[in-house]
């Protein structure tokens, strides 16, 4: 039952939420339905089944702050407000893209949004997300830094590295762990010496121990929310680990084979965080009407993107050798 | 006039790097309160203050994202690496993250950090405290390479290293710390790039690099002295971006070369100037480019057995008198 009397997040923001995460959802189908066409090569992650996490986050945070994610950033991505038509023209390696086709699908960066990059070597980015806190800190400024990763990155020694010295630094900063229960093809708790593989870590660091619903979009806005009014007031680091799931393999190349048929059946019938969401802004008595025209809305945008990423021009050969160095070439010697 | 030390012209430099620029700051392990392993960072934390000068822990991975995520807002971090064996435990940050981000975000994100450390032999530190690493960062696009061989490059390329928009890594050479120079202007610039000329010769050409420069250079004056032998020795500074253009005009007067690398043969720096000379000068040369590098080993610690590994001032002698009189 909702408490309609009590509620803290209101319509106008559930409905921000609720464009936000169709939107993750919509693009990544999107995205899917291009590789099935071959329109999309190399690899891809796609987040389907956590869009509750990016999307909190997304409405949570301001402009000026910055996010780091993973490989698996599309979501994390656009969440930021980075154009849709910037994020699959670079999948399909297209003029439009946020990056010219330079990074690809585990790259994506849109400073002026804010996305300070997409990392694909595991850990790396929460080291350096530890960086742009650092730089708010020492200038002054009260920019939050977030920092998404999944539960494998827990057993790298770059996050064990990263959450002491955002400890002993008390920076500015945000770790997200969406623990999807999978690290990559293996389970997670074969792997991991706890059972919850950030939670139970966070001791170690001083840190509270937060577990949260990852697919419950209100409970993920407020744990998000607290968390960023946390380290913006100079309190410092949390650790949050979002329980989750994705819908998808790991990869392209994953059908998702290893997971039980019913463990997928509850998360995809019980658990998907947009059909829930549905439903509970239905509970809270906000029209049918309005949600549906958001889901069409949404629909029209990214067919509209996916148009102009169609449409966008391939990189000229010659972008091969530019932007190695900031004088914009790639020269070596005289 | 004064007298520096190596060792003192690095705090030096940096303090000056930080008079100068309120965005850089410094960040490493032991280099506050302990002034560094080697003493070259005395004196830092007392004029600037924990705020800019930063006592890491033990976390390599930590200090080198810590200090690309700063840079990536448009602070001007300096990073120590104590060692530069230790770069291997943080070379994902160095390797895939610093120098590749750029290039990846089409631009969209500068990385002006330097990363100096510790490298080279000669302290009979063994295999893993002793490295010549400089090829390890050659190789990878996306870093600048640099490696001074006496107090003023010191000064003059710390401060272009940290003014750079782009990653450059510092190599100081631990055996040279103690190197003295009278120095007249201690806030020089030196562009990095740019090739220096240790000693002038039309008989030979000898490329060194750091402790390899000044052991040519000391070489050069007893081929001088003794047998009739000019050498030029040219100290390369940095690796990356390369002076091609004084390496050929140089070859093209002397038609020998030799190199002289303190890495292990393979993959030295010094092939790639070898295939850069067969290239561009193949008409020039009156002989195979000579390579003296150190065998192809992990660094031994013994006195006896670390002399006889890393290339000595009378091995160069006696490689450039083989070559050019067959003796």
């Amino acid at each position: 039952m909702v408490d309609k009397l009590n509620d803290d997040i209101g319509e106008e923001k559930r409905l921000q939420l609720w464009e936000m995460m169709l939107k993750l959802r919509l693009v990544e189908k999107k995205a899917y339905d291009l590789f099935l066409q071959n329109l999309i090569k190399g690899t891809s992650h796609l987040a389907l089944g956590q869009e509750a996490i990016a999307g909190a986050f997304g409405v949570a945070l301001k402009q000026g702050d910055y996010t780091f994610c993973t490989y698996r950033g599309h979501a994390h991505t656009l969440a930021r407000g980075s154009s849709i038509e910037g994020v699959l023209g670079e999948l399909m390696g297209r003029q439009c893209g946020l990056m010219k086709g330079k990074g690809g699908s585990m790259h994506l960066t849109d400073v002026d949004k804010g996305v300070m990059g997409s990392y694909a070597i595991i850990g790396a980015h929460l080291t350096i997300a530890n960086g742009t806190a650092l730089a708010s800190k020492y200038n002054k400024t009260n920019e939050v830094s977030v920092c998404f990763f999944g539960d494998g990155t827990t057993n790298i020694g770059a996050f064990h590295e990263a959450l002491n010295m955002a400890k002993i630094w008390n920076l500015p900063i945000v770790f997200v762990c969406e623990n999807n229960l999978y690290m990559e093809y293996t389970p997670i708790n074969e792997v991991t010496a706890v059972e919850h593989p950030a939670a139970d870590r966070a001791g170690a660091y001083d840190l509270d121990k937060i577990i949260v619903d990852g697919n419950d979009a209100d409970e993920m806005l407020r744990t998000a929310e607290k968390a960023i009014s946390k380290a913006r007031e100079g309190k410092g680091p949390s650790l949050i680990e979002a329980k989750t799931y994705r819908h998808s393999g790991h990869s392209r190349a994953d059908p998702g084979k290893y997971r039980p048929d019913e463990e997928v059946k509850d998360w995809m019938e019980n658990k998907d965080p947009i059909k829930n969401y549905r439903a509970k802004l239905l509970d809270f008595n906000i029209n049918e009407k309005i949600i549906s025209e958001i889901e069409e809305k949404i629909k029209d945008q990214v067919e509209k993107a996916t148009e102009i990423s169609m449409a966008s021009p391939i990189p000229e050969i010659k972008e091969i050798y530019t932007d190695v160095w900031a004088n914009g070439g790639s020269e070596w010697h005289n | 006039m004064a007298q520096l030390t190596y060792r003192a012209s690095v705090s030096l430099a940096i303090a000056q790097s930080m008079r100068k620029d309120q965005k850089v700051f410094f960040i490493g392990e032991d280099v506050g309160a302990a002034g560094g392993v080697f003493k070259a960072t005395v004196g830092l934390l007392e004029e600037f203050g924990k705020e800019r000068v930063m006592d890491a822990p033990i976390s390599e991975q930590a200090i080198l994202g810590a200090a690309m995520g700063a840079a990536m807002t448009g602070l001007r971090p300096i990073a120590e690496i104590m060692f530069s064996d230790f770069l291997a435990v943080c070379w994902d940050i160095v390797a895939n993250q610093i120098a590749k981000t750029r290039y990846m975000s089409d631009g969209q994100i500068n990385i002006p950090l330097v990363i100096r450390t510790a490298n080279g032999g000669g302290s009979k530190f063994g295999a893993q405290h002793s490295q010549s690493l400089e090829n390890w960062s050659m190789m990878i696009p996306g870093l600048k390479v640099v490696a001074p061989s006496c107090p003023s490059d010191v000064l003059g390329l710390m401060d272009s290293a940290v003014k750079d928009p782009d990653p450059v890594i510092f190599y100081e050479h631990k055996s040279l710390y103690a190197f003295k120079e009278e120095i007249e202007q201690t806030d020089i610039s030196i562009p990095i790039g740019e090739a220096n000329t240790l000693h002038e010769g039309k008989d030979i050409t000898i490329i060194g690099l750091a402790l390899m420069a000044q052991r040519a250079k000391e070489a050069a004056l007893i081929l001088k002295d003794k047998h009739d032998i000019n050498a030029k020795v040219i100290d390369l500074r940095s690796l990356v971006p390369l002076d091609l253009q004084t390496i050929k005009k140089s070859v093209i007067e002397t038609g020998h070369v030799l190199t002289v690398e303190e890495n292990p043969r393979l993959c030295g720096w010094g092939a790639e100037i070898s295939s850069l000379i067969s290239e561009h000068c193949f008409k020039n040369l009156k002989g195979p480019v000579t390579r003296v590098t150190t065998p192809h080993v992990p660094l031994p610690s013994a006195d006896i057995l670390e002399d006889n590994t890393i290339p000595s001032v009378e091995l160069i002698v006696n490689e450039v008198i083989k070559k050019l009189k067959g003796e």
